[in-house]
């Protein structure tokens, strides 16, 4: 019976690797987008704000 | 007021966060838990070897990939009715998740296949049905991020998402349908069945990979809307700068 453990480890450590990699790609993202939200909108309402002040 | 206006908002928002933030911290002991299951608790396959271990992870990947895929249909028709952003936006994250772990089914496989068949890839029934699905969704991420009209592409990605979804079944009975190499199901009504050990650890891995998509899909909802609020400040800021010229 083969035991094929290089093919296992490539396997699992290909999915875990992409998977924690995705993840954190996509907490960095929504880190970062939310800082820029906020600063928008900031310079949203100092424009408005300018604007009927 | 701007600054009370984005208080407010992360303020009624933040349950949600922390609620999937406790999903998060709290799979990891349950994924260190699937590893030990995978590698130590269940039996060695007798024909195949350690090899055959890759089916914990590959078939749990290729059941969310269905379910997403399921998702974006549902959410397309949803959105074609009602025209709700927030359905859209759904179909987006499951479009995208689905392409991820489909991308995963495919490399496993291969790497699965290799040892077992002797061939990294065959024009198998099953194998070239998950090709076609993977490219099905590829371009329905494509059309979202090439079309110049928002509305327009949303309509258009919705009527494929909904086609789409037709390689789903195809996908899944494909085994039954064509003579392959690719094995039936081993879980299921009218599978040949999977020992005590072996059927516990497969579900403990479909939970983890179930949970995983839960704590991934908000997330990805949270991106699309944050870009697509984005959009719209940008816009208003340049129409304000505009006027105030």
């Amino acid at each position: 019976m083969p035991n094929n453990l290089g093919f296992l480890f490539a396997a699992f450590a290909v999915v875990w690797v992409a998977l924690f990699g995705y993840v954190v790609l996509l907490s960095g993202q929504l880190r970062q987008l939310r800082q820029e939200l906020r600063a928008l909108r900031e310079a949203v309402e100092r424009a408005r704000g300018r604007e009927t002040g | 007021m701007g600054t009370t206006m984005v208080r407010a908002q992360s303020a009624s928002a933040s349950w949600p966060e922390r609620a999937v933030g406790l999903l998060g911290w709290a799979l990891l002991p349950l994924m260190v838990l699937d590893l030990y299951l995978i590698f130590l608790y269940a039996p060695r396959e007798l024909t195949q070897g350690d090899a055959q271990r890759v089916f914990y992870i590959h078939v749990p990947l290729a059941w969310i990939a269905y379910l997403c895929f399921g998702i974006v249909a549902v959410a397309s028709i949803a959105y074609l009715r009602t025209r709700s952003a927030a359905w859209d936006r759904l179909a987006r994250a499951c479009a995208e998740i689905g392409v991820a772990f489909t991308t995963l089914v495919l490399i496993t496989g291969s790497i699965w296949g290799k040892p077992i068949w002797g061939t990294w890839w065959t024009w198998d029934a099953r194998l070239t049905t998950t090709l076609i699905l993977w490219f099905i969704y590829v371009s329905y991420l494509m059309l979202r991020s090439y079309a110049t009209d928002e509305a327009r592409g949303a309509r258009y990605a919705a009527v494929l998402g909904i086609v789409g979804a037709i390689g789903v079944p195809i996908n899944y009975f494909s085994v039954q349908l064509w003579r392959t190499l690719h094995p039936t199901a081993v879980v299921g009504p009218g599978s040949s069945g999977l020992e005590g050990a072996m059927l516990f650890t497969f579900l403990f891995s479909l939970l983890v990979m179930t949970l995983l998509f839960l704590y991934v899909l908000p997330n990805r909802i949270w991106l699309i809307e944050i870009q697509d609020e984005l959009r719209g400040l940008r816009r208003a800021l340049l129409e304000e700068v505009a006027r105030a010229q």
